[in-house]
């Protein structure tokens, strides 16, 4: 393998590296800013944090509005390991915490945290971590993660992901190339304070413990390069790599490249190929989180242009205003015909669009170019000279790409590896016909994103409307077969029709089935009907249990008796729910206890008498005990009385007579609900006209009962009530509506 | 005499190795036999899934089907001109425009209830052809914005008209470049 880590070192120490394809040399403009120190900036007055900085999700917020914050105070907190919090740039109070326009190409607006400074520029308690080197490795790792160190060089990905690889690492790389035109951050930066990026060097050999560390910087920033050489003299391990300047060496898998000759395979990461590479602002945002404990809210940032006076580099906090900066360099916006102010490069950067654009932790350079210097846009027609191909970077063949993706040929240009674009503009840059090439191929790229999403999206629309559909039918075949059953059950009983009790006992169970059918039917065709019988079934729940606790004592006789009789009760709620929802309940009740006293005096004929005798005698016990039957669902000990095999009269009589005041007021308070919601739902169906009786007599047995409980539920059915005669005006209207549009 | 014994044990040894193949491709045909219609799948594929009957047929699958059995390509609103095409170049037919009987092209949207409003019917629910509507009778109802086809099926069913299409709104991820916003040019 001529790629082999021992091949590269050779090489290495000989001075000799690789080359990139293509590549271009545009003019550097670099000594406009990179003479001067850095400067420092007054403390804005307000500052625009916004929440989402990188790659990654934003984490949720966790300061409110009018809040006093410290400098260094964090502003969100996540547990995805994809994020990484921000924090206040400088002590003050949030002021607002909204939609501001944000550091994107599109400008759209960001959530954003706008912070009122105080000027104080008070710190919050720094935990500083020292000793990193006797910290486990994750406590580092946390440090730099809290202190919301995302990559400062492109895309902004979070530091300390890149910081745990799971394979071995040969080389870490140092991104120290500013390859873009007039940026001069990093160059200011290493000059300055090499010994701190060497610090946060170390900091992440301990973590990556790489074989080699290597730190490319171009050969057009011989300043930075003593430095840093400087810096890392005591460490062998280290080694500067003197870059010849070629536009884009600073792309990483073009540095990847001319350092070790590996090609990160497209789609793939750097960790591919061994090896992890940061920025050297990222070293620097490193140690002061490790050494000062200080989170990372402010960067280096280069103003310049000609169309600023004072052109330079700068600290500025992370949230400044554009505004802000351009200010303090003197800012001149009429050396331009309009307004222009790029953030980035010339090459790869993007126009702001306006001068409250924040910075961000990716901002390196803010260019504000004269006319003179950034040529007009007269695109051309492409004379098909294939310059492009050859200052293309990844060899890709920029003129094909730019065919496909202005005809709207995504999948052509995807088949032209479109994505594996890195969008350096060299191939727009050496266009004699200067087509600006980069954009059509950020809009062929957008817009095969968005149809990629929605490709996701129809197919999981299809996919839920094709489960739906299968459940719908299948839904439909078990009514079906229900129905089937219900009507053979019921033919069965029908032909069979003799006098034995059996018989009689299968006949009641397939009115039973048919019954619960009916109303099974009734709850799955109109939910709103179901509903009712619902609620008219809690109405009749005691008259259930009334048979149910009834029924229970049979079962000392024969399982199979009990199972019927069981069978009978539920049948009979069931029926009484549904036919209480046409009729009233309190006729229903008598009519059921009837019905279920004269199939159990049937049954006296036939060997359940004796079942009948032991539930008498259960009963009576039961009743001079005042205890509820052993094995009854609901303990009701007044129950039992109704089902003795006396006479009709008599159950109802006893019934109405014996039970106790407070059982009666609360099955009044029941039926009374039922009623309500009965009639709020015809009225909702129907007409409002019937309201008032209803209401009436819902009102008596209320006043029986305990009051408080009562009127609560009064309120809750007149707000019911309220909001649905509202809706019911709604949807009167909306009808009347509708035959006015028909009719007309 | 040799050389025609050649030939035909040649065309015996042909002849069977053609029986043998034969029967496995015919074994394989019925064994791995595809169910569905391959036209219909891919048709369903490019329609835009939204679900929402304007085509006049209950949902795209069966506008797959009647699409393949010969109905008109261009009765599909939400797809739009952009459908119309793939399905043109599919079926080797001339691309047209929509057909506006069913509708024109509209921005993309999606379903939103006013909760306070609802009265808990459930009708919008069973109008849901995705099931991307959540709730419970006489409880509050709510869209689950990221499966809303944006059909506008519930908004009709609604007792209370509660029920508002709003347009999706671009975040900075779903932003398309536009090429007059980067009028960045050249270094001279
Ligand atoms: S912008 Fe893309 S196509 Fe053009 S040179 Fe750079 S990598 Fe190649
Ligand atoms: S450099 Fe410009 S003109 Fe030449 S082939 Fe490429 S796109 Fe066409
Ligand atoms: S009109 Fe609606 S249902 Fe018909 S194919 Fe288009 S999206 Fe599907
Ligand atoms: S149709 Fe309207 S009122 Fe009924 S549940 Fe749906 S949103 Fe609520």
């Amino acid at each position: 393998m001529p790629n082999n880590y021992d091949d590269i070192i050779e090489k290495l120490d000989n001075n000799q590296l690789w080359d990139f394809p293509g590549g271009v040399f545009p003019a550097e403009r670099k000594t406009l800013s990179n003479q001067t120190p850095i400067g420092k900036l007054p403390i804005p007055e307000r500052l625009f944090v916004t929440v989402k900085q990188h790659i990654g999700v934003e984490g949720h917020l966790i300061v409110e509005v009018g809040q006093k914050v410290l400098k260094g105070q964090a502003l969100t907190k996540s547990m995805n390991p994809f994020a990484v919090p921000i924090h206040a740039p400088t002590s003050g109070e949030v002021a607002a915490i909204q939609k501001h326009v944000s550091a994107h190409p599109s400008g759209l607006p960001e959530m954003t945290v706008e912070i009122i400074s105080d000027q104080q520029d008070k710190w919050i308690q720094l935990n500083p971590l020292i000793d990193y080197q006797s910290q486990p490795k994750i406590k580092v790792l946390a440090a730099i993660c809290d202190a919301g160190i995302s990559g400062m060089g492109g895309a902004g990905f979070p530091t300390h992901i890149k910081s745990s690889p799971k394979k071995d690492v040969d080389f870490l790389i140092i991104n120290g190339i500013e390859c873009e035109p007039y940026i001069t951050s990093d160059d200011r930066l290493m000059r300055e304070h090499a010994w701190q990026i060497r610090q946060g060097i170390d900091v992440l050999c301990h973590l990556l413990k790489p074989k080699q560390v290597l730190i490319g910087i171009e050969n057009n920033k011989p300043e930075a390069i003593e430095a840093m050489q400087v810096a890392c003299r005591e460490n062998p391990n280290y080694r500067i790599c003197s870059v010849p300047t070629k536009y884009p060496a600073g792309g990483e898998k073009q540095l990847i490249q001319v350092l070790t000759n590996r090609e990160v395979p497209a789609k793939g990461l750097p960790m591919d190929v061994g090896i992890i590479m940061h920025n050297v602002g990222t070293c620097f945002a490193i140690s002061d989180a490790v050494f000062s404990g200080k989170p990372l809210i402010s960067r280096v940032v280069t103003v310049t242009g000609e169309a600023v006076e004072k052109p330079s580099n700068l600290w500025a906090l992370i949230g400044s205003p554009v505004a802000h900066l351009l200010a303090h360099s003197d800012y001149n916006p009429k050396l331009q015909k309009q307004p222009n102010v790029i953030m980035g490069g010339p090459m790869m950067g993007f126009n702001v669009i306006n001068d409250k654009v924040p910075v961000i932790k990716t901002t390196n350079c803010i260019l504000a170019p004269t006319d003179t210097e950034i040529s007009s846009n007269n695109e051309q027609a492409c004379i098909r000279c294939s310059a492009c191909a050859d200052a293309c970077p990844v060899s890709l063949l920029p003129q094909q790409l730019f065919w496909h993706s202005k005809a709207k040929e995504l999948d052509k240009a995807q088949d032209y590896n479109l994505f594996d674009c890195i969008e350096c503009g060299a191939c727009a840059y050496v266009c004699p016909s200067e087509i600006p090439l980069v954009h059509y191929y950020r809009i062929a790229k957008s817009e095969i994103r968005v149809e990629q999403e929605e490709k996701q999206k129809s197919d999981k629309a299809r996919e839920r409307f094709e489960k739906r559909e299968a459940r719908l039918i299948a839904e439909q075949h078990a009514r079906d077969e229900k129905h089937r059953l219900a009507a053979e059950a019921r033919k069965q009983a029908m032909e069979s029709k003799g006098n034995n009790a059996k018989d009689k006992i299968a006949a009641a169970l397939a009115r039973a089935k048919a019954k619960k059918q009916a109303v099974n039917i009734e709850e799955e065709t109109s939910v709103s009907k179901a509903d009712l019988a619902n609620d008219v079934i809690e109405a009749a729940a005691p008259n259930e249990t009334t048979e149910a606790s009834a029924t229970q004592p049979t079962t000392k006789v024969a399982s199979s008796n009990q199972r019927v009789q069981a069978a009978i009760a539920r049948a009979k709620a069931k029926k009484a729910a549904a036919e209480a929802a046409t009729s009233n309940v309190e006729v229903e009740v008598p009519s059921e206890v009837e019905v279920e006293v004269e199939v159990e005096v049937e049954k006296n004929n036939d060997k359940v008498s004796e079942s009948i005798k032991t539930e008498t005698q259960s009963k009576n016990q039961s009743v001079n005990a005042k205890e509820p039957a052993p094995h009854a669902a609901k303990p009701e000990p007044l129950k039992p009385e109704s089902a003795s095999s006396e006479s009709v009269s008599e159950v109802t009589a006893t019934k109405t007579a014996t039970i106790a005041a407070s059982k009666k007021a609360r099955i009044a308070a029941a039926v009374a609900k039922a009623k309500a919601k009965r009639e709020a739902q015809k009225a909702a169906e129907t007409e409002q006209t019937s309201k008032e009786a209803p209401l009436a007599e819902v009102e008596d047995p209320k006043t029986d009962s305990s009051q408080e409980p009562v009127k609560t539920q009064e309120q809750q059915i007149d707000m019911k009530k309220r909001k649905i005669a509202a809706a019911v005006a709604k949807a009167k209207a909306k009808k009347a509506a509708e035959k006015a549009d028909k009719s007309s | 005499m040799s050389l025609g014994f050649a030939i035909l044990t040649a065309l015996l040894a042909i002849g069977l190795l053609a029986l043998i193949f034969g029967s496995i491709l015919g074994f394989a045909a019925v064994k791995f036999k595809v169910e569905s219609d391959p036209l219909v799948e891919q048709i369903d594929h490019i329609l835009p899934q939204t679900q929402c009957g304007q085509c006049g047929y209950p949902g795209c699958k069966p506008y797959a089907q009647a699409i393949a059995d010969g109905d008109e390509i261009n009765k599909c609103p939400p797809g739009g001109d952009a459908t119309i095409k793939k399905l043109a170049d599919l079926m080797g037919v001339e691309a047209k425009s929509l057909d506006s009987a069913h509708g024109t092209e509209d921005v993309k949207k999606v379903a939103f209830i006013r909760e306070d409003e609802c009265i808990g019917c459930t009708k919008c629910i069973q109008a849901c052809p995705v099931d991307a509507i959540l709730g419970a009778a006489k409880q509050m109802h709510t869209v689950i914005t990221d499966e809303c086809t944006g059909c506008d099926l519930c908004v009709d069913p609604c007792p209370v008209d509660c029920i508002d299409m709003l347009p999706v709104k671009d975040s900075a991820s779903s932003w398309r470049w536009d090429i007059n916003t980067i009028p960045i040019k050249q270094v001279g």
